[in-house]
């Protein structure tokens, strides 16, 4: 991850750090140690030590190595998460291009509509898929009255792949979107004087030029699908890595070192994912000295070419929106078995969840919002002290705080209950009660997506802008406020939005470390709903709910920036 | 926070009321962990604080294992009074780890088994305070579609009709379906048993890992039928949903309880909690449209509905198994990863085998052959055939197998290989056989 460091240019940064950088780096790597790496190791440690003595061995992982059944669930693991990446870009691509290469009516429209699919609460996504795509679903079910045939969308590895696409291919989008914004319209006229033009104009100077965005969330995506349990499980697909782990940690394992030792393969594989991406871009230098342009110059379609792309767009919209409109059918429905559609439709399900909902979204926003803040806050730290600072171990920040997307929700939530509920707060009550600490938790799980847009990020910025403010006097922090936030702010602003809009609906670490309804989030209502047939609607409701206050949320943090952007560039 | 209140209105109350009296007077916050739905909690926290006003229950809402782990890791500062779940198994579970204490209800009028099985724990850890039974539940659109009969015993579903058409949950991931695994097992005598779990086995659809997958999947129609705890299919009836549901006759009442955990903060009202639960008043919440549980109390059901099933007065339902629960509960782990290492994680190799196997039958049907019959049969003790006998699987060195880092045994990865490895072989064997059988047939 050493992009600009070896070059000549880094004349100014030939100390090592200043008492000021050294200081952040210890601060975050005491916050990491705290809220992450011991929690974890109180938990993983068993995955290292031998049955009946407890001494430190290796053997489990040769069983691992040995077991038909983790081996089979590795290589599962691998082929979904790449064929995810495949399908995920080619959603993801069309999009990014169109809404920010062209003229395009309703481009911001597309965007925000485009981030959707990742605010997808738990359980009632993959409730409203399989009522629209699985085997009994309303296109089967119609597909088989018409022609006699079904198609299994939602079966084995092609449906996790066809569900996380879907879910995941976001990352891809936003990451994207911002780096094309980002580039320097320069390089494009300079690339068209000589000659360029159309495709090979975008595979040889736009998309290369674009790559940090698109590396950054396609890694995203493989490490996210590598880690994930919820849709595989949902799936009944069992033979893979992290449904295997979370099935042993939960139930029959819990005692048995196997379920951590997947753990820690986890881990490893999403830091070397992590690590190969980084290795992919090393050498290479991606930043731009011009900003303000506005990214690529937009050209105006023609009447076939734009009805062409509109028709891309929507095609690739009502595909990826499919799960939001199930949800919403289901929160609308009265009884919905079996058929097509609900047998009749109702508002009863919104108001029985009214009520209680406003303790629930002000707790959502709550958390959320602070976690998304920290997680900028740390993700720009970490970003510019490993590209900016030649720091001794640097990169361990980096490779610590991503490691986090590897970790499941539950071993967090047990690690934390495990390290903090000795704790005592002033007034005698436990500090694993305490609501931060689910903030905390939060801030930790999303970090890695914060990181990797303000990484991207700061990748675009040119180190001799920076050279510049401070040959001109200007100290490194306020450099920093003036200066590099300010270029970054795409980024900053792409990464708080990933980590808000999804720690909104996280579950797996929330259930764990929940003890009081009034400090319960969105998410652990709609759980609660969702346990019992009567509840379906109103869970429904509730997944309603959350995605409109994290959508809505998103478009107004969008519009702010823009705005103060707007203002800065005197437009 | 939540303490400093509780420890302001206990104040408040000393400062009001006699010392002895407040002493006996439940209030303050009641926290209650339970694995029940909302549909399940909400009745019983307003009745049970319109009956005692001053008093709020704080319910807190995870499913019985990470239940079981919270209180656990959370046991050193305990703010639990009330623990809430189905399976009696969790509670012995507790009891074992020191996280319960006894207390013995007041309330009269409650017979001391319902079916076979006793309603409260022996030394008064836990009790029992509504009955629950295992069944078969169905979609009857998804069975008009396709044209499938209605089933009555558990063997049923194991006929070639239900082929990819049932679903269930994994023992290991939910304590309703490990009763139900442990009472075909206690009913039916370990092979034989086991037998036909694997027969029912190569029918299923899926296993899911949620209790409440199941009959979500039956309801939305995703597969045809589920093994399910009755409530789960009364109260998707009451909530307007095409299902129907069955109990088999090796089926067993086995009741959901309630427990005061160890150094509750609040153990006057958890005390009062228990004694509403089995209270009349209490018991006639079970009968709410959304709950459909069965009470422990005879005289409740006079107040039922008409249909609603009554195991006092229908000797049938849970009589014909006496479920031993020592029993099952020497030996939980190890029929949960059988299950899991023989049927979960097996599933398309036992249900390739399971599929010729109804297919050569259907041939020989048409065309007998005795060289076929026997080949026949070869593959269906094949798939039948147990890695463990019963003795050994409640034995102490296999149980040390699965109790983590304490004692010192063969590690869980490597025995779940071997059985794995060898279910893997046998059912590929297995399939084998059935289609040398078929070809006889032709």
């Amino acid at each position: 991850m050493t992009i600009a460091l070896d070059k000549p240019r880094a004349a100014t940064r030939q100390r090592i750090a200043t008492p000021g950088q050294i200081a952040l780096a210890g601060a975050i790597a005491v916050f990491l140690a705290l809220f992450l790496v011991v929690p974890v190791v109180t938990v993983v440690y068993v995955a290292f030590t031998e049955k009946g003595s407890g001494a430190f061995t290796l053997i489990n992982f040769a069983d691992f190595a040995r077991t038909d059944l983790f081996i089979t669930s590795f290589w599962n693991s691998m082929y979904v998460s790449l064929m995810t990446v495949a399908l995920a870009s080619m959603f993801a691509l069309p999009l990014a291009y169109l809404t920010t290469r062209f003229e395009f009516r309703g481009a911001g429209m597309i965007q925000a509509l485009g981030f959707i699919p990742l605010i997808m609460p738990p359980f009632a996504g993959a409730i409203a898929m399989q009522l629209l795509f699985g085997r009994n679903g309303s296109i089967n079910l119609l597909l088989d009255d018409a022609f006699g045939f079904k198609i299994p969308f939602m079966e084995g590895l092609n449906g996790v792949i066809f569900t996380q696409a879907i879910h995941f291919f976001p990352f891809i989008l936003i990451n994207l979107s911002t780096s094309l914004r980002n580039l320097d319209r320069a390089m494009e006229e300079a690339a068209q004087n000589l000659g360029s033009h159309g495709f090979r104009l975008f595979r040889r100077i736009v998309f290369p030029l674009a790559m940090p965005g698109y590396i950054a969330g396609a890694s995203l995506v493989f490490v996210k699908v590598f880690d994930d349990l919820a849709t595989p499980l949902l799936l009944n697909v069992k033979d893979m890595l992290a449904p295997q782990a979370y099935l042993r940690i939960t139930s029959i394992g819990l005692a048995d070192p196997m379920g951590y030792v997947i753990s820690v393969v986890l881990i490893l594989v999403s830091v070397a994912a992590m690590g190969l991406s980084a290795w992919t871009m090393r050498g290479r230098d991606y930043a731009t000295v011009q900003r303000g342009g506005g990214g690529l110059a937009q050209r105006r379609l023609n009447r076939w070419e734009s009805a062409a792309a509109y028709g891309v767009v929507l095609l690739i919209l009502v595909l990826v929106l499919a799960p939001h409109v199930g949800l919403f059918l289901l929160s609308i429905a009265t009884v919905w078995s079996f058929s097509a559609l609900p047998d009749g439709y109702t508002v009863a399900h919104y108001g029985r969840v009214f009520l209680e909902s406003s303790v629930f979204i002000k707790n959502t926003l709550l958390y959320a919002t602070l976690a998304g803040l920290i997680d900028v806050v740390l993700g720009v730290a970490i970003a510019y002290l490993v590209l900016r600072t030649r720091l001794p171990g640097r990169q361990w920040l980096d490779w610590t705080a991503s490691a986090a997307l590897a970790i499941p929700g539950v071993v967090l939530g047990i690690g934390y209950l495990r390290t903090f509920y000795g704790v005592k707060l002033p007034d005698g009550s436990s500090l694993a009660s305490f609501w931060m600490i689910i903030v905390l938790a939060l801030a930790i799980r999303r970090l890695p997506y914060a990181l990797r847009s303000c990484y991207a990020a700061l990748q675009q910025v040119a180190p001799a802008l920076e050279e510049a403010a401070e040959s001109l006097g200007a100290t490194k922090y306020r450099t920093v406020r003036r200066v590099v936030v300010p270029l970054m702010i795409g980024g900053i602003l792409a990464g708080f939005v990933t980590s808000f809009a999804t720690a909104a609906v996280e579950l797996s670490a929330t259930l764990m470390l929940v003890q009081n309804t009034s400090d319960a989030p969105l998410a652990y209502g709609l759980y609660v709903f969702m346990q019992s047939p009567a509840g379906r609607g109103p869970g429904a409701a509730l997944g309603i709910i959350a995605v409109l206050l994290v959508a809505v949320c998103t478009l107004l943090s969008n519009w702010v920036i823009e705005r103060s952007q707007n203002k800065r560039s005197g437009k | 926070m939540d303490l400093r209140a509780l420890r302001l209105l206990a104040a408040t109350a000393s400062l009001a009321l006699p010392i002895g009296a407040h002493a006996q007077a439940p209030a303050g916050k009641l926290t209650v962990l339970t694995s029940f739905s909302k549909d399940v909690t909400d009745p019983f926290k307003k009745a049970f604080e319109a009956a005692h006003p001053g008093t709020t229950v704080e319910i807190q809402n995870r499913n019985t294992n990470a239940g079981i782990k919270f209180l656990e890791e959370t046991k050193s500062a305990n703010q639990v009074d009330i623990f809430w779940a189905s399976a009696p198994d969790a509670f012995e579970v507790l009891k074992a780890k020191k996280l319960l204490q006894p207390f013995k209800s007041k309330a009269t009028g409650i017979p001391e088994k319902i079916g076979a099985y006793p309603i409260n724990e022996k030394d008064g850890f836990f009790s029992g305070f509504a009955a629950s039974g295992y069944g078969i539940m169905w979609n009857e659109r998804y069975v008009k579609a396709n044209k499938l009969p209605d089933p009555k015993e558990w063997q049923d579903l194991a006929t070639p009709a239900y082929f990819d058409h049932v679903s269930i949950a994994s023992p290991s991931r939910s304590g309703t379906t490990h009763l139900t695994i442990e009472t075909i097992l206690q009913g039916e005598g370990w092979d034989k048993g086991w037998r036909t779990v694997k027969e029912l086995g190569g029918n299923f659809r899926n296993v899911l890992e949620r209790s409440f997958g199941v009959p979500d999947a039956v309801n939305s129609g995703q597969v045809g039928y589920g093994i399910v705890i009755d409530f789960f299919a009364f109260s998707a009836q009451a909530s307007g949903f095409p299902v129907k549901f069955v109990y088999p006759s090796v089926t067993t009442i086995v009741p959901a309880n309630v427990g005061l955990v160890a150094n509750a903060p609040n153990k006057v009202t958890g005390e009062a909690f228990i004694e509403y639960l089995l209270s009349p008043a209490g018991q006639e919440v079970l009968l709410e449209k959304t709950i459909r549980r069965l009470p422990v109390r005879p005289d409740t059901y006079a107040k039922a509905p008409a249909d609603y099933p009554n195991p006092f007065k229908n000797p049938s339902l849970g009589g014909k198994v006496t479920f031993n629960s020592e029993v099952s509960e020497k030996r939980t782990a190890v029929v949960d990863t059988l299950f899991d290492q023989l049927i979960t994680f097996q599933l398309a190799g036992l249900k390739a085998a399971t599929k010729a196997i109804h297919e050569a039958d259907a041939a020989l049907s048409k065309k007998e052959n005795a060289d076929g019959r026997a080949k026949l049969k070869q593959a269906r003790d094949l798939i039948a055939a147990m890695p463990v006998t019963e003795v050994q699987a409640a034995s102490p060195e296999m149980r040390a197998v699965f109790t983590g880092g304490k004692e010192k045994s063969a590690r869980q990865a490597e025995v779940e290989q071997q059985w794995a490895s060898a279910a893997k072989a046998a059912y590929t064997e297995a399939k084998a056989r059935a289609e040398e059988a078929a070809k006889l047939a032709r």
